[in-house]
């Protein structure tokens, strides 16, 4: 553990750190996007499903409570995930105190430019997120563990399923640089495999992409009811 | 050819800067860009103006001396060369060329386009060497390596320090001269013994000196006159966790 706190005390750690709970993230919304493709099985699949998730780990844990301890594991690695970038941000923005004049027009991917007001975009939708599907307090017509009624309802509206449709994007070009940038900062790099690492991002933000957004735009299509 | 440049000029380390328009005629596209900045700093000269100071040192595009931002491009619009190396030829008549030293916290501008490089030097003294005499060149031929870590051990050998990288890079970052130096030393016997604790220290040495922290847009190397490959922060980043985390060998 002093060896982890050592490590989080130079720039290079603290964007290991980043990359360690960026791919816990990644696990997750992975496992999250697969999750939500039940919808297209129907109202007890998922509403099933939903169930599982409460009730998985029994006998040892109770209702809910590897859900809880997952949660709070992915509550505490997005703030570490956060505070690191935070400060990493802070320390790049001191070490330019003036700017050029003609700003550098290197060949800057959008991904990459916007990975720190993107990544604070996906932090907003999330809470706006739990509100709606989880707590349910934004949601018109919420009904606990009605987890096919929920999102049917939800994603009739259509600036609600566009919110979401554009948070994904959002979403995705964010792991496009940073799958990219994990292989990078954990030094996963061969001369041999380097030239796999950009369309491996590629190829998991657009599955991520793909697979999240099928269901509002399935709501909305009809396929979903 | 006639060209405009906008030049920041700066008296020194403690002054405001601003930027001052030339209008500058007479220029032959066959004129190096500094010989072109030379008869500008003539004119200024004859009329008993400050010329504009800026480093050069070869010529030649290796001893990483000169450098300046040219219409927002660290060494100007081409591609692997240095701004000694950039020739008029690559402008066309009319230009407004618009002149500004590197950008960064941990260069200091002394004066005009010359910035102070020293904490890239210091750098090197947290550890870009080996501690014990490893020989002169036969001693190093006598060592056989695979023709692949020699290659690799030379084209990070290549960086000539100029300082490109961290002048193109959005965050200020050193990461890819440091990386550069780094993987250079790692691939080659002489090197390996040292090889964690280098890469811990240049490291907290690149933090103490107010780099900023790469975010991976690969900026420097698109900047860099050499060519040096952003894999070798990859391989910087894989040094430093195993010499933080106690992997590779006592850092």
């Amino acid at each position: 553990m002093r060896r982890v706190v050592t490590l989080y005390r130079s720039s290079v750690g603290k964007k290991v750190i980043m990359a360690v709970t960026g791919v816990v993230w990644v696990g997750f919304v992975v496992a999250h996007m697969v999750g939500n493709l039940k919808a297209f099985q129907g109202a007890e699949k998922i509403d099933h499903y939903g169930e599982f998730l409460r009730e998985m780990g029994a006998p040892v844990f109770g209702h809910g409570q590897l859900l809880w301890v997952l949660r709070i594991g992915l509550l505490v690695t997005i703030v570490v995930h956060v505070l690191a970038a935070t400060q990493l941000t802070l320390m790049s923005w001191r070490a330019r105190p003036v700017s050029y004049k003609v700003a550098p027009h290197m060949e800057l991917s959008y991904a990459s430019r916007t990975m720190r007001w993107g990544g604070v975009i996906i932090g907003l939708f999330v809470i706006y997120h739990l509100m709606h599907f989880t707590v349910g307090n934004v949601h018109p017509d919420f009904e606990p563990g009605g987890v096919h009624h929920n999102l049917v309802v939800g994603f009739r509206s259509w600036p609600v399923a566009l919110v979401y449709i554009v948070a994904m994007g959002a979403l995705a070009v964010h792991l496009y640089h940073g799958v990219w940038s994990m292989f990078q900062t954990l030094g996963i790099n061969h001369p041999k495999y380097n030239r796999y690492r950009r369309p491996l991002a590629a190829v998991l933000a657009a599955a991520v992409f793909v697979g999240f957004v099928s269901v509002p735009i399935g709501v909305l299509a009809g396929a979903i009811q | 050819m006639r060209i405009a440049l906008h030049v920041w000029r700066q008296v020194n380390a403690g002054a405001r800067g601003g930027f001052e328009r030339y209008d500058v005629p007479g220029i032959t596209e066959h004129m190096s860009f500094l010989e072109m900045l030379d008869v500008v700093n003539e004119r200024l000269v004859e009329q008993g103006k400050e010329p504009i100071a800026f480093e050069h040192d070869c010529r030649e595009g290796i001893c990483g001396s000169c450098g300046m931002v040219i219409n927002g491009e660290p060494h100007g619009p081409v591609r692997r060369v240095t701004a000694c190396q950039l020739h008029m030829r690559s402008f066309a008549d009319g230009d407004e060329i618009w002149l500004e030293p590197w950008r960064a916290r941990a260069f200091p501008v002394l004066k005009d386009l010359v910035v102070d490089r020293s904490a890239l030097d210091r750098i090197i003294q947290a550890g870009g060497y080996i501690s014990v005499r490893a020989g002169s060149a036969p001693d190093a031929n006598a060592i056989l390596i695979p023709k692949r870590n020699a290659d690799m051990a030379f084209d990070a050998a290549t960086c000539i320090g100029c300082g490109a990288c961290v002048a193109a890079c959005p965050n200020g970052s050193a990461m890819l001269f440091s990386a550069a130096k780094i993987a250079h030393l790692a691939a080659i016997p002489q090197g390996e013994p040292e090889r964690f604790r280098r890469a811990y220290q240049m490291v907290a040495q690149m933090d103490a000196e107010g780099f900023g922290s790469c975010t991976n847009h690969g900026a420097c190397e698109v900047a860099c006159p050499k060519e040096i490959s952003i894999d070798f922060i990859a391989t910087l980043n894989r040094d430093l966790v195993r010499a933080e985390l106690g992997w590779g060998a006592e850092r």
